[in-house]
């Protein structure tokens, strides 16, 4: 039978699995069909792992013939990022230093993934261990937006969203360290979550920066957004800043009305939006809520404009140091060339890490290197603090938080591939949530020319609950969602 | 705050990285480098006097387990990742000069 995947969500499939209508092998066929037609032009998989996949999909249309229990997650592909350990499959964090890397374990993500039946599709790709705005950064070649192949699905994450705009899986892990879920998400017509930090363990992702790396969650609707929540988030043994604050069922209030929720929009997120079509988008989506019976109150974080500084400093110095441990030695690749063990971790090193992870070590050892130190990484993190502190205020205040995802919809390959700091200002609506470890959500709020467009919505640590149901009652009232890429 | 990265500095930075770059690479970095810490020169502006850092978000503090000894149970394997092994142990360059 034919399944059409554009129109299926996680909801969907497993009320069609369940009744019967298609098997899970033939979903799961239907996502590989799909992904040999068209992943030679969108570019997203790194690695497909479609023999284990088909086999799952046997074991689980076994289980529902035999009218046994399913797992939340029961045959719905997953495509997951290439920089979350995955046992058996290889792991390359889209970089040539891992190029042959298979883990011998799995993420605390994958496993909660696998234990609630989930089907993973492969591995997707990204920028070089998750430091980009478009999977330019990858060493193996740029991913491509299914909704126009000319331009960046958005990054690091850019191989999940567009696995999940072409119709690949029902659902893509990312990872969020400064906006890298949410921005692709945007760019695709996806939910993209950021989690509270600690609230969905990091145990199996290939540290960038400690201090904000938190795994992303990629859905086509709200509800699935909350599904895939309720399985991954959670305290882990493995992670020693995972929360161990109790899982409320992230499903249960998302039809409640919008009513009593007060909505601030920052000024300061609504000066540098650089196209005035998206900023019309914006507004609209405002306007939307407001109509939903949300109160929508002005408000101000003065200090966003240094959040891009203070971020630009903290993630090269963490990033320097957790790449450390990719010198030749333990794993991945070891330089041919190399006569000394000096010459093993420099030449290891200068061979296989692409330019952007290079500048990021060279930044970071800068920052760090005495003399330095107090100059840049205390200061950043010390305006940190500053940011931190004044969202959380305002989080006292207003419910939520409502800015645009980026200034403008999905660049063209290329057009900023030359200059890393016009990269960095990709992700100035971003890196408050990041900096500051409170949930942000992106959410599809229309088009511009074809090209989506997102709003972000934050709110404040593990408030998550808040965060979904405005998106949801957001998404009854609009039907973005219901537009898809054709390739 | 310094604005200006020279070439020297890069190649100083670069050994302390451990990190081998072409003489190309070496130009450019001072130059991007340079551009992007002259746009992060910004944070001087704020008023940091009186402000604590913030190296973690969490507020959770001394997380300890209980101290027991786990087995491992795929030493083999763990071995085998490595590029070059022998004998169960990861081979590596010598670590003192002759």
């Amino acid at each position: 039978m034919r399944i059409d995947i554009q129109e299926l969500s996680i909801a969907s499939a497993k009320h069609a699995l369940a009744n019967q209508e298609f098997s899970c092998v033939d979903l799961v066929s239907a996502c590989f069909d799909r992904i040999r037609k068209h992943d030679k032009d969108v570019h997203a998989f790194l690695s497909l792992n479609e023999e284990q996949a088909l086999e799952q999909a046997e074991a689980v249309d076994r289980k529902i013939k035999n009218k046994e229990p399913l797992g939340a997650l029961a045959g719905i592909p997953v495509a997951v990022k290439d920089v979350i350990a995955t046992k058996g499959i290889p792991t390359t964090a889209a970089s040539k230093i891992l190029e042959r890397y298979v883990p011998p374990y799995d993420a605390t993500v994958v496993e909660r993934l696998k234990e609630a039946g989930a089907i993973i599709m492969g591995k997707v790709n990204c920028d070089e261990f998750a430091h980009g705005a478009s999977t330019e950064n990858s060493a193996f070649g740029p991913s491509r937006n299914p909704w126009d192949l000319s331009r960046s699905p958005g990054g690091s994450s850019g191989g999940s969203s567009a696995a999940l705009a072409a119709g690949f899986c029902l659902a893509a892990l990312g990872t969020d360290t400064g906006g890298s879920t949410r921005q692709p998400a945007g760019w695709c017509n996806l939910y993209g979550l950021r989690p509270t930090y600690g609230r969905i363990s990091r145990y199996g992702l290939f540290s960038m920066t400690s201090s904000t790396d938190t795994p992303g969650i990629f859905a086509k609707t709200t509800e699935d957004t909350a599904l895939l929540l309720l399985v991954l988030a959670g305290h882990d043994l493995l992670d020693a800043t995972s929360l161990p604050s109790e899982v409320p069922d992230y499903r249960s209030k998302l039809n409640e009305p919008l009513k009593g929720i007060a909505i601030g929009l920052p000024k300061e997120f609504f000066e540098d939006v650089s196209d005035p079509k998206s900023a019309e988008v914006v507004s609209q989506a405002i306007g939307q809520f407001e109509k939903l019976g949300a109160e929508i109150k002005h408000v101000s974080l003065p200090h966003t404009k240094y959040g891009v500084a203070a971020y630009y400093i903290i993630t090269p110095s963490e990033v320097s140091s957790n790449l450390g441990r990719f010198d030749g030695i333990r794993y991945g690749h070891r330089s041919d060339t190399a006569n000394t063990l000096m010459e093993v971790y420099a030449k290891t090193r200068g061979e296989n890490f692409g330019p952007e992870a290079k500048r990021r070590i060279m930044l970071g050892t800068y920052a760090l290197s005495s003399g330095y130190y107090d100059a840049y990484y205390q200061k950043a993190q010390k305006v940190r603090t500053i940011i931190a502190d004044e969202v959380k205020k305002v989080l006292n205040e207003v419910d939520l938080i409502l800015t645009p995802v980026s200034p403008h919809p999905a660049i063209k390959l290329g057009e900023k591939a030359d200059d890393p700091l016009a990269m960095y200002l990709e992700d100035i609506y971003m890196s408050t949530a990041a900096l500051a470890g409170i949930p942000g959500i992106s959410i599809p709020a229309g088009f511009v020319g074809g090209l989506p467009v997102g709003v972000q919505l934050m709110a404040k640590q593990l408030d998550e609950a808040t965060l979904l149901r405005a998106a949801h009652q957001y998404e009854k009232a609009t039907g973005w969602t219901m537009q898809h890429a054709k390739l | 705050m310094a604005e200006k990265i020279s070439n020297s500095e890069v190649q100083k930075i670069a050994q302390l990285a451990r990190l081998e770059l072409t003489d190309a690479e070496v130009d450019q970095y001072a130059k991007e480098l340079s551009a992007i810490l002259g746009y992060i020169g910004q944070l001087s502006e704020v008023d940091t006097k009186n402000t604590a850092i913030t190296s973690q978000v969490t507020g959770l503090s001394n997380v300890m387990r209980e101290d027991t000894v786990d087995a491992c149970d795929n030493p083999e394997e763990l071995v085998a990742l490595a590029p070059e092994h022998k004998d169960g142990l990861i081979k590596v360059k010598a670590v003192f000069d002759a």
